[in-house]
């Protein structure tokens, strides 16, 4: 399985497009915020937190269908299928990619962002530990999706349909505890429920989208 | 005669012609006569006026909006299990008619909302979680559109709807967790539904009964409708090849 | 025995494709799979390979002992040819990929991007995979295309010397491997159901 992990790092950095779009993307929709609300740093800051998650979450979605669309089409998908690697360990090894090449650089740039948007010195804290926290389920529930839209042609639309219905509960408790540590509340229920969700996911996620693998396999 | 028995398509469709008229006839009955009763039969409330009237057509939408997706739960894990097509095609033509008793669940929240509390929409566990049931009927309805081969479909919204389910309730604490946040007077929810009186709740429990059979009754159709267009393939795949 | 199949049936998009099915493969032995195209040769071998499930019918063999070759290339165009083979030389547990490459006299690009290749070249390589599993039972198909004839004549050999070490193969091919002779020769257009049959799950219907 770790050869799994190196060979798609490998790929996902020679191509280069991956890597940098989604950040590039990230980046872009958080400036975009100050240019649709004002540039009131106050009530920005007040946003940011929210703004920030749903920056994270729509910079995951676009790096989510090549999960498995590239090795669908040139065949590897049916040899990993037909490997000794179980294919849970198959969608493990992707979704962790996903989020070493996706979600943790999100979570490294967003305090320089959080700054864009007025968050002071310990707020932006607050913030990179829930997205570090809550980014590794967005990328297992997005394999999923990826699994459920893999070899669809266009498959993008439905593939982000499908899944953020899912984001729903990360995305809920991760900016609320952005939010409460930033206002000063205590965040220890906010943080161990956003945590509950990524190790739940992680728990069954690969198993339903392995399933669903082999599904779109036959 | 085993209830599994109905599992074949070609039975089934024999049973539910048969049993179909009476289920919508009743559904009709029960929901016309529970709503005359409610709106003409019973007093104002001395609070909320004649609007609190909506509830009537708002509580049993919602109660069959959410018991469609748990229909469709079981009926997903019937056919991953037992791979009977009928559970699979039951799920299948559940999910529109859910669709529509959220929107109306939905509409009129709002409708009753509006006039009480001056607002449209509030952001309340109750209404949100609907919300979020909607999203996650869409998906499950556009992935049965998107595959191409049935059986596949059939296996990968089962699927869904298994994850879905799972998620659905996360979110329905989550809402509830973010709620906590509100430092408004909860009392805005249109949760206060609970303290429906007595006088209103016989004629509530007519109408739900009522919509309940209207479920069946409109999921016996669409599931008909959907074997006999599988049925149709099968005979054109039969004479093409 | 290496592999074995009574009665088997496959089917693709609720439609049978093959009936009643047998095939009996010793180590050692070769099978070639012939059929005009859409006879469901393709099917059969995915079957066979564990990806899609049978109609009906039994199989006697160990999945294990299964390695499978598409007709896809099943090779990384922006690795290199050494990453892509010691990919999954890693997989199988293998660690020198050095016997495959020179089986396949891709040696001489080991460090070359895979996406630079030739398709014929590309095709040596996905086929280099095979000497890296380890495994006895190769499923094979079409693996000829695009291959010029030294290397058709390189790849016979590669077969005849698995067939030696007591491997087996099930080949699909129109290509006149050489292996005539020794091989069974299997006739798929032999086991096609009447016109129309429909699988079981869409029998249902009926």
């Amino acid at each position: 399985m770790i050869a799994l992990i190196f060979r798609d790092l490998r790929i996902a950095i020679r191509v280069g497009g991956g890597f940098g779009l989604s950040l590039a993307f990230f980046f872009i929709i958080v400036i975009f915020f100050p240019f649709a609300i004002g540039p009131n740093l106050e009530l920005l800051s007040k946003v940011a937190p929210g703004t920030l998650w749903i920056g994270a979450l729509l910079a995951c979605l676009l790096s989510l269908e090549r999960i498995f669309a590239l090795d669908f089409e040139d065949g590897t998908l049916d040899l990993l299928a037909t490997s000794p690697l179980p294919l849970e360990g198959v969608v493990m090894a992707k979704a962790l990619v996903h989020w070493l090449t996706t979600g943790l650089p999100l979570v490294f740039i967003s305090p320089f962002l959080g700054i864009l948007l007025g968050l002071q010195n310990i707020s932006v804290l607050f913030l990179v530990m829930s997205l570090l926290l809550g980014t590794p389920a967005l990328s297992i529930i997005g394999t999923f999706g990826a699994a459920l839209t893999a070899g669809m042609k266009r498959g993008g639309l439905l593939l982000s349909l499908l899944v953020l219905p899912l984001y729903i509960p990360t995305l809920i408790f991760g900016a609320e505890a952005a939010r409460r540590g930033i206002e000063g509340f205590e965040i220890q229920s906010s943080i161990l429920l956003l945590l509950g969700v990524t190790l739940l996911s992680w728990a069954i996620l690969p198993f339903a989208a392995a399933s669903v693998l082999r599904i779109n396999l036959r | 005669m085993s209830f599994w028995e109905y599992a074949n398509p070609v039975k089934f469709l024999k049973l539910s012609g048969t049993v179909l008229p009476y289920f919508s006839v009743f559904a009709a009955l029960m929901i016309i006569s529970g709503l005359c009763w409610g709106f003409f039969f019973t007093p104002d409330d001395y609070k909320q006026g004649a609007t609190v009237k909506i509830l009537y057509v708002h509580v049993p939408a919602a109660f069959v909006a959410i018991n469609a997706w748990f229909m469709m739960l079981i009926a997903s894990i019937i056919w991953l299990v037992r791979r009977h097509h009928v559970s699979a095609l039951a799920a299948k033509a559940a999910a529109p008619i859910g669709v529509a008793m959220t929107i109306i669940g939905l509409v009129t929240g709002a409708l009753w909302g509006q006039p009480m509390w001056g607002t449209w929409w509030e952001w309340d566990p109750k209404l949100t979680s609907f919300l979020i049931l909607f999203l996650f009927y869409i998906g499950y309805i556009a992935l049965w559109s998107a595959v191409e081969d049935p059986d596949s479909a059939a296996d990968l919204t089962s699927i869904l709807c298994i994850v879905g389910s799972v998620f659905a309730v996360l979110s329905r604490y989550a809402t509830v967790f973010w709620n906590q946040g509100l430092h408004q007077d909860a009392s805005l929810s249109v949760d206060k539904e609970e303290h429906v009186a007595d006088v209103f709740y016989y004629p509530l429990l007519v109408v739900m009964a009522g919509f309940v059979l209207l479920f069946i009754a409109l999921v016996l159709l669409n599931t008909r409708s959907e074997i006999m267009t599988r049925r149709a393939s099968a005979l054109l795949a039969r004479r093409k090849v | 025995m290496a592999i074995s199949a009574k009665s088997l049936s496959v089917s693709r998009g609720g439609i049978n494709l093959l009936e009643g099915l047998n095939i009996e493969l010793n180590s050692g032995q070769a099978g070639i799979l012939h059929g005009p195209n859409g006879v469901g040769k393709t099917t059969l071998l995915r079957a066979l390979a564990g990806l899609q499930p049978i109609e009906s019918g039994k199989i006697e063999y160990s999945i294990d002992d299964v390695c499978y070759s598409g007709h896809a290339d099943g090779v990384k165009p922006t690795l290199t040819v050494r990453e892509n083979l010691e990919f999954w030389a890693d997989i199988f547990g293998n660690h020198s990929i050095i016997e495959a490459a020179e089986q396949f006299m891709i040696s001489d690009f080991l460090d070359l991007k895979v996406g630079t290749l030739s398709a014929g070249q590309k095709r040596r390589v996905g086929l280099s995979r095979l000497g890296l599993t380890g495994r006895s039972i190769w499923l094979l198909d079409e693996p000829t295309v695009s291959l010029d004839q030294t290397s058709v004549s390189i790849f016979e050999n590669i077969i005849k010397d698995h067939l030696l070490k007591n491997g087996c193969a099930l080949i699909a091919t129109h290509i006149d491997l050489g292996l005539e002779d020794s091989a069974k020769i299997i006739d798929l257009s032999k086991y096609q159901p009447q016109l129309g049959k429909l699988s079981r799950s869409e029998e249902a219907f009926l």
